[in-house]
């Protein structure tokens, strides 16, 4: 190893790898916090019910809550394996 | 006009008791007549921590139980004729400390002081819970490490939802930001979030930064609070801290690495 690859080698910045992932993490439970009590539990009895026709992943399940204006929409996704 | 503070941070160890310990010598020493309440039954500290832990007689449930009155379970500190500290009780028994009685406790010290410090146990349970219910303000104590940052996130949303300012449709609790165990150096060398990334991730104004320092251990163990100590780092920025809660406008200091002169270099510092 010469001399210059001292300088040059630097280590990764570990203090902004906790700074990104803290900003994601935050911002997804900041958002959970905002939504009613109800979704898991939601969540999890719609997940039961696709279970009895065709196997699904537990993070295939994707359920949101947006408002605009006065209404709100429950937004339901589910990804379907490719060989159900 | 009297004030309520929580001292919270969810996680335990990042420097709560030390916080509530010196916040509360500090509004003393500044003439501000304060009592620190500690909030965590079972695991009695902050008598240790202001070195007054053989003078403990009656606690907060002996007060709540109306074994005692407030007047004789209130310890006075010997250094400060302005701090009073309420010590926990060692009591195993979580439910002794009440919602009624704790709100018959806040109101008596609420017309007797400036100030009612509490010290909250970490996290967030019944005791936590309680230090925070009856609070106007609240002093967030964050270590620049993943683990903390996120719990007091946590701590944060509680504050605005489940005191009792916001049941009751009122002003929010006023939320301020003290980072403690901060190193300028690991900082520099992108070992260490820097007190800009913490504050920005938490959207909260800042109220001071505590050097990690040798002296905040050192004063525990002899049970002196380290905002006593003139020389020392830390001390002055929980000098510099209450300052601010006061309403001060001071520049933050320990933030950044101090550039040590060539004489320094040579001799140390």
């Amino acid at each position: 190893m010469s001399l210059l690859d001292i300088f040059r080698t630097r280590k990764p910045n570990s203090a902004h790898m906790a700074r990104d992932r803290l900003r994601i993490i935050v911002a997804q439970e900041r958002a959970a916090r905002h939504s009613p009590d109800y979704l898991p539990t939601l969540k999890r009895e719609l997940l039961e019910v696709i279970h009895r026709y065709v196997h699904i992943e537990p993070d295939a399940v994707r359920v949101r809550l947006e408002t605009e204006g006065d209404n709100g929409v429950l937004e339901l996704s589910v990804a379907l394996p490719h060989d159900p | 006009m009297s004030e309520i503070i929580v001292v919270s941070s969810g996680k335990g160890g990042v420097g709560k008791t030390t916080t509530s310990a010196n916040i509360a010598a500090g509004l003393a020493l500044r003439g501000k007549k304060t009592a620190v309440l500690d909030f965590d039954v079972g695991l009695r500290n902050l008598d240790l921590v202001l070195g007054c832990e053989r003078r403990v007689v009656f606690d907060f449930i002996n007060v709540i139980n109306e074994e005692a009155s407030l007047n004789q379970a209130l310890i006075r500190d010997k250094r400060l004729p302005d701090l009073y500290i309420l010590p926990a009780s060692q009591t195993r028994d979580k439910d002794a400390l009440t919602e009624d009685g704790v709100e018959r406790i806040l109101e008596q010290l609420r017309s007797e002081f400036d100030y009612v410090l509490c010290d909250s146990p970490a996290g967030i349970e019944r005791g936590a819970h309680l230090a925070m219910y009856y609070a106007d303000r609240a002093i967030v104590v964050v270590n620049p490490e993943v683990s903390s940052v996120r719990d007091s996130d946590r701590v944060l949303g509680i504050l605005a939802s489940k005191s009792k300012r916001a049941e009751d449709g009122r002003e929010p609790i006023r939320e301020q930001l003290l980072v403690t165990r901060y190193e300028a150096t690991r900082v520099a060398a992108g070992e260490m979030m820097s007190v800009d990334d913490i504050s920005d991730i938490l959207g909260i104004p800042l109220l001071g930064v505590i050097p990690e320092s040798s002296g905040v251990l050192e004063a525990s163990n002899a049970g002196v609070p380290i905002v006593l100590d003139e020389n020392a780092d830390a001390g002055q920025a929980y000098r510099d801290a209450v300052a601010r809660f006061l309403g001060e406008d001071l520049e933050h200091r320990f933030i950044n690495v101090e550039k040590k002169n060539l004489l320094k270099r040579l001799f140390g510092s």
